[in-house]
């Protein structure tokens, strides 16, 4: 095993499953029949479109969450 | 209703103290172009100084350049004419611009990784390096080219836009920008857009803020705005509406936004943003703090409704949001949001034009026409070559009707998704055969672009009793065929060829401490 992939596993391992909520996304966004309703309104916003703004920021922050889970040692 | 309409019309003459704002705005970035030269002055005559800025951008200067650099000009006239002219189905590039985030988290420090340490530029590069073809990479960068060009004559619809709202006519002012912006990158290399970038983003957050706080005031709240939509879609030709209700609508949707997330980083443009980045690690924290352009965009599609709530009736339905503006807006301001749009014309053509021209030099020149050639010549030949695609995608916009550079556009989504499989799937394995990669390019190739020219160029078509993203399907193809001559090569005991990456060299983690020396014997390894 190399000096890299050694590494690698150290700052992968327990971590790696953290790469699965990056899935979420996906899920929440590309099935319609969860979120192609009116409501219930938000601020005068139908359901349909508050949902997909709320996703922008669950999404970052998903993101970030996995960012600072995976990243290397220092 | 025929008052407002008249508002309108008089409105597209001449505004002298818009366009004086304009003009100054342009001014403004023309001088930041060329000063940018001496920005973390360098030798430009290197492909890697003048086609990636050096690889020196940290996260600040790449958030700027990638969000400039994508959500562009046109973008912002065509997703709320779209959102306009047909409700709910417009709004697909909000998940799509959120979805592809986690795939830029997974795949593009790994990209970035093993460019940087085997010396690539470009995408087809690494194609070159991974697969040891020659043909596989001249196909990734002309597909890469071709999809490029009327991306680039689509961004001077965008200035073409605001020109024509601001009164301004014939085509010599756009001619004039072109020749500017061409100057400009023509010496800077991507160090202009990426500082022109930052008054850009600047400006497209202030307008886009103040638009969604104030324009609201004015007709009543959000609730008016969507009731005002909801009432007036359905009576609209085709018929539009507030929320997908159909199966096939909301397919069409969900689809139009993974096959557009899948493909938008495979464009040059969006990779050459990526490879100038100066580490993975700022890659990975650029795909975090990136959606909240995505969440401006959003906004920005509102404003379609906005325009329907404001009763704007415009000819064409690109003058949507300009005619919208110009109604509500002082002048001034209309010459900063005006400015914003055209500015936001300027930085993606720069960025698009420079990713063809190292397109052009590594994978067509220098691979096939002069092998011997230098840094310096490298160089010369990309600023030469950005110069070409502009002056050929403005000849595009002038001669042609808008509608070919619209389709044109169209394809190149279809088509750039299909180098999908030799890139991001090589990220991960060098399973597929080259031959398989290049048949299934083919024939996702043309399968994608018969079924988009034999249904007018629409963006979905019928599969399978549903409608899905032409894109997509032509892509689930082109894999499919892939995998299936794969397994046949293997089968007839087909051997690779020499695959010049190292698995190291794929490790985000290591920023660059694998690095080559940039001049070294290709390393032979038994496939």
């Amino acid at each position: 095993m190399s000096a890299t992939s050694e590494r690698r596993a150290r700052a992968h391992g327990g971590a790696r499953w953290w790469y699965a909520l990056l899935a979420l996304p996906f899920i929440g966004l590309l099935w319609l029949p969860l979120y192609a309703k009116k409501g219930p309104e938000l601020f005068g916003f139908p359901f349909f479109y508050w949902y997909q703004f709320a996703w922008v920021i669950v999404a970052a922050a998903l993101t970030i969450a996995v960012y600072r889970a995976t990243r290397a040692e220092r | 209703m025929t008052l407002l309409a008249a508002q309108i019309k008089e409105a597209h003459e001449t505004d002298t103290t818009a366009l004086v704002v304009f003009i100054l705005l342009f001014l403004l970035v023309t001088a930041i172009g060329f000063v940018a030269v001496r920005w973390r002055a360098a030798k430009l005559t290197n492909l890697d100084e003048w086609g990636l800025g050096g690889r020196k951008f940290g996260t600040v200067v790449t958030w700027f350049l990638l969000g400039g650099d994508l959500y562009t000009a046109y973008t912002f006239v065509a997703v709320p004419a779209l959102v306009f002219g047909a409700g709910a189905a417009g709004f697909f590039a909000l998940p799509y611009t959120i979805i592809v985030y986690p795939l830029v988290f997974l795949w593009m420090p790994r990209l970035w990784s093993v460019c940087r340490a085997n010396g690539y530029v470009t995408p087809a590069d690494f194609v070159r390096g991974r697969y040891g073809s020659r043909t596989l990479p001249l196909l990734v960068a002309l597909t890469g080219i071709l999809a490029t060009m009327p991306y680039i004559a689509l961004q001077l619809v965008g200035i073409q836009v605001v020109l024509g709202a601001l009164g301004v006519k014939g085509d010599w002012p756009l001619v004039i920008a072109f020749v500017i912006l061409a100057a400009y990158t023509y010496q800077s290399g991507l160090r202009a857009p990426a500082l022109i970038a930052v008054v850009k983003d600047a400006l497209i957050y202030l307008t886009v803020i103040v638009a969604v706080v104030y324009i609201p005031s004015k007709v009543g709240g959000f609730d008016n705005i969507f009731s005002a939509a909801g009432q007036a879609l359905p009576k609209k030709t085709p018929p539009g509406s507030l929320i997908p209700g159909t199966a096939d609508a909301q397919v069409a949707y969900a689809t139009l936004a993974l096959g557009s997330a899948l493909a938008l980083f495979l464009y040059p443009h969006a990779l050459t943003g990526v490879l100038s980045a100066k580490s993975a690690q700022v890659v990975r924290r650029n795909a975090a703090i990136l959606p909240a352009y995505s969440f401006v965009l959003g906004l920005i599609a509102l404003l379609g409704y906005m325009a329907i709530a404001r009763g704007i009736t415009p000819t064409n339905p690109n003058f949507a949001v300009p005619d919208l503006f110009l109604n509500v807006f002082p002048s001034w301001f209309v010459g900063v949001a005006f400015g914003a749009i055209a500015i936001g014309a300027l930085v993606p053509a720069a960025v698009m034009s420079i990713a063809s021209a190292n397109l052009f030099t590594r994978n067509v020149w220098k691979e096939y026409l002069h092998r011997e050639a230098t840094p310096e010549e490298e160089a010369k030949v990309a600023k030469i070559t950005s110069l070409v695609v502009k002056v050929g995608a403005l000849l595009i916009i002038i001669l042609a009707p808008v509608k070919y550079a619209i389709d044109f556009q169209l394809l190149g989504g279809v088509w750039i998704i299909q180098t999908l499989p030799a890139i991001i799937v090589g990220l991960y394995s060098r399973w597929f055969h080259r031959w398989a990669l290049i048949a299934g390019w083919a024939v996702g190739m043309a399968f994608g672009t018969i079924m988009a020219a034999s249904n007018s160029f629409k963006p979905v078509t019928s599969v399978l009793g549903t409608t899905v993203y032409t894109a997509l399907s032509a892509f689930v193809l082109n894999l499919v065929v892939a995998v299936g001559l794969t397994l046949l090569l293997r089968a007839f005991g087909s051997r690779d060829v020499r695959d010049e990456t190292r698995p190291q060299d794929f490790d985000e983690l290591a920023e660059g401490r694998f690095q080559r020396q940039p001049e070294r014997e290709p390393e032979l390894r038994p496939a």
